[in-house]
């Protein structure tokens, strides 16, 4: 029998949990827990500069490895800081176990010192979250914590940990439960197979079919079994913002991202389709557009984890709740095995309407002279990369240009905050997967507004040497603030204008890294080419682009889903 | 519509908090809500009625299903049910009025539970709508305090929600 004190049992658990990084910030709460953290060196800490970067780090982390990240922060103002970080996995479903110094138990009540309600203020924005009532619970309650936040729909759990939770001096039998009992929680494991057996007999009628995919199958790690399903019914593809990379994108028959900001002719194939196969995608209304004009003539299968999902905005015909993996696989098979065969006659038509759609517009934007364009820096970066670089962004139009002109081919690669557009999230983000994947490129596309809301880690990317590359696509505004003015307020810039800017290039080097800067069009790709040789070295590229430019195409506000503006002059 | 949803719920710290915190945090209505411990100590029956679409009816019913805690939940209004609720009510009773405050309690099968020389304490129970009748009955103007439990309810016949 073992006697461990209870911050002993929590880093212990940690490590029987298999967890090898831990993203923190100490604290008076969190003390117990961190000395008991320098006496061992299997659970390795990584210590930022701010807490909102610890969580994000944790996600980057989570989002390129589909394995649950680790934050550890003191309780008060290390608690709250989290906050925005757990709200942001919260939005994309991912996993995470967020560990909470907490004041003793004895004083929980009485507004002491760095005392906060986290397990009230974490409330909506986490899975689930627990607090720690006696040091022996430790073990079972991490076991718990990593169950939740890793099965079924995904997301973030908090852990409560009063300070007198983990007394080094009082010690108790450690026991590392092998399973965790909850008998109100059991995700689904199969859909149903009369559901299922609907759904390919619809796919199999259907004249204009059209497969919309979305994060869940990248969460679902079901990226294999739904490249096979479409490429076997020779369907199109189009997928959300966090589906990129769940089927590739240099293949012909997907049609790039819809949604705001998708493509033509995802948004057109979407709108005109009879039938709409939806895989862990939630109808997001960044996706729909006008709820009410919702591709009026379509029939929806919509497959998700998530019962609560399903119908929410848009009601599905055919709801399947169950692993997206799992269902598709079982699909695949029904599909093989069906005598109906899909009308070649109705489908060729339909990729010839696609097609057109496809040459009408498909992504595109003038290029200038002399100005910079930020989708041709996106675009070269994609070329001088071979397309394999893990990228990620910040919020605002750098992101979207990121996403439009960067093709990912494979999934865990493009990492962004899409459900709560946090700017700030990018260079953390890229941190965490440039620890876990050090002989990757990691790229983290921003803007000169999003990299000051976490500008500091800069500084903990040198106590690692994490030799990401930063790609500021500095447009001197809030770029994609200003776009929305330009277009509904007259051109009014309320305060999107970013004055007095830092000079990048000395900011990088005063933290110890290579800053460049690009500001003449003719150096873009051999400048960018120098950056990326410089394997070892952190680089922050300032690259001086068009402040003008918008980002195209963006759907109507108000409209259905093929109601767009191609360029400031073309509204379709 | 109105829907009566019945919830089985780990008798745990915060759990309560969690339910009424989903309601407020996507603006689903609570109308009454009641909770207490069952025969098994580590759950919690809780009955709270609502109103709304079908639609929202269902989030709610899926959004509650959600929360870790809940361990099962059934919507008794789709079928047959029984739905009760105390009240206690503190009545002006002076003079002629006390006769008829006694009258109007038998009625409507109620109790006086407490008296003085000018008050009746009266309990009843029923469902919501029986005793609103009993405040109109006896008329708004003498009433000096109410307190309602808020709905419980229950299905009807063999159906139970246990573990
Ligand atoms: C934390 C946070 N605050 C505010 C916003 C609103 N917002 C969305 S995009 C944007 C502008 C971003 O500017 P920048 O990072 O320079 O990117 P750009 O659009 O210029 O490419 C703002 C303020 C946000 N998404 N996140
Ligand atoms: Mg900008």
């Amino acid at each position: 029998m073992e006697l461990l004190s209870g911050a002993d049992m929590l880093i212990r658990s940690l490590q029987d949990e298999g967890i090898e990084y831990i993203y923190g910030y100490p604290g008076g709460a969190a003390l117990h827990i961190y000395d008991a953290l320098f006496r061992q060196d299997k659970v390795k800490h990584i210590l930022v500069r701010h807490e909102q970067a610890a969580v994000h780090m944790a996600d980057g982390y989570a989002r390129a490895t589909g394995l649950p990240g680790t934050v550890l922060v003191t309780s008060g103002p290390g608690a709250t800081n989290t906050i925005t970080g757990i709200a942001t996995a919260f939005m994309d479903s991912i996993p995470m176990v967020v560990l909470c110094g907490q004041v003793a138990s004895t004083l929980i009540g009485e507004d002491a010192f760095q005392e906060t309600d986290m397990i009230g203020v974490s409330r909506p924005v986490v899975k689930h979250n627990l607090s720690v009532r006696h040091p022996e619970e430790i073990p079972e309650i991490i076991r718990k914590a990593y169950y939740i936040a890793a099965t079924g729909r995904p997301g973030p759990v908090v852990v409560d940990i009063p300070k007198d939770m983990t007394t080094p001096n009082e010690r108790y039998e450690y026991v590392f439960p092998k399973k965790v009992k909850l008998r109100s929680y059991n995700p689904a494991i199969r859909g149903h197979a009369g559901q299922i057996k609907k759904a390919v007999d619809m796919l199999m009628a259907a004249k204009r079919p059209i497969i919309y995919a979305g994060g869940g199958v990248i969460l679902g790690k079901a990226t294999d079994q739904l490249t096979e399903l479409v490429r076997m019914l020779g369907y199109p593809i189009t997928n959300t913002l966090m589906g990129i990379g769940c089927y590739p994108a240099s293949d012909k028959q997907h049609l790039g991202w819809l949604g705001m900001h998708g493509t033509y002719e995802s948004n057109m194939a979407m709108h005109h389709s009879d039938l709409i196969l939806c895989v862990g995608a939630r109808f997001d209304d960044r996706v729909t557009n006008a709820t009410e004009k919702f591709c009026p003539g379509a029939r929806i299968v919509h497959i998700d984890i998530d019962p609560a999902s399903i119908s929410k905005t848009i009601d599905a015909d055919v709801p399947i709740v169950g692993p997206v993996d799992a269902v598709l696989k079982e699909m695949i098979t029904l599909v093989r095995e069906s005598k109906e065969k899909p009308d070649a006659e109705a489908i060729a038509a339909w990729w010839k309407q696609i097609e057109e759609w496809r040459a009408f517009h498909g992504m595109r934007y003038e290029t200038s002279p002399d100005l910079i364009k930020p989708q041709e820096v996106v675009e070269a970066l994609w070329r001088l990369t071979n397309g394999e670089a893990f990228v990620t962004s910040d919020v605002g139009q750098h992101q979207m240009f990121a996403a439009q002109y960067y093709k990912f081919d494979r999934p865990n690669r493009w990492i962004n905050s899409g459900g709560l557009g946090t700017m700030g999230f990018g260079l953390p983000a890229a941190m965490g997967v440039k620890l876990t994947h050090p002989d990757d490129e990691v790229l983290c596309i921003t803007g000169e507004g999003s990299i000051q809301m976490n500008i500091q880690e800069l500084s903990t990317c040198k106590q690692y040497n994490l030799p990401v590359k930063i790609i500021n696509l500095n447009n001197q505004a809030l770029g994609m603030v200003k776009q929305w003015q330009d277009m509904n307020y007259e051109s009014r810039h309320s305060e999107s204008y970013m004055g007095s800017l830092p000079d990048f290039v000395k900011l990088a080097e005063a933290y110890g890294h290579v800053g460049v800067r690009i500001d003449r069009k003719e150096d873009l790709e051999s400048k960018l080419k120098e950056v990326l040789a410089m394997k070892d070295q952190l680089v922050f590229v300032d690259i001086y682009v068009d402040r003008f430019e918008h980002v195209y195409p963006m759907q109507v506000a108000r409209g259905s889903m093929k109601d767009m503006w191609l360029s400031k002059t073309e509204r379709v | 519509m109105r829907r009566i949803i019945s919830v089985l719920l780990e008798n745990e710290p915060g759990a309560l908090s969690r339910v009424v915190g989903l309601f407020s945090q996507r603006n689903y209505n609570i109308e009454t809500l009641t909770v207490a411990p069952t025969e098994d100590e580590t759950l919690s029956r809780l009955t709270v009625t609502t109103t709304g679409s079908d639609k929202v009816i269902e989030q709610i019913t899926k959004q509650l299903n959600k929360l870790i805690e809940v361990v099962k939940l059934v919507d008794l209004t789709e079928g047959a049910h029984i739905e009760r609720e105390l009240m206690l009510v503190k009545l002006k009773a002076t003079g002629s009025q006390r006769a008829e405050i006694k009258r109007t309690v038998d009625i409507f099968r109620g109790q006086i539970v407490d008296v003085t020389s000018s008050v009746y304490t009266v309990q009843l129970a029923g469902n919501s709508e029986k005793l609103d009748g009993f405040i109109q009955a006896v008329g708004t103007s003498g009433v000096l305090e109410v307190v309602r439990s808020g709905v419980s309810g229950i299905a009807r016949g063999e159906k139970v929600l246990s573990l």
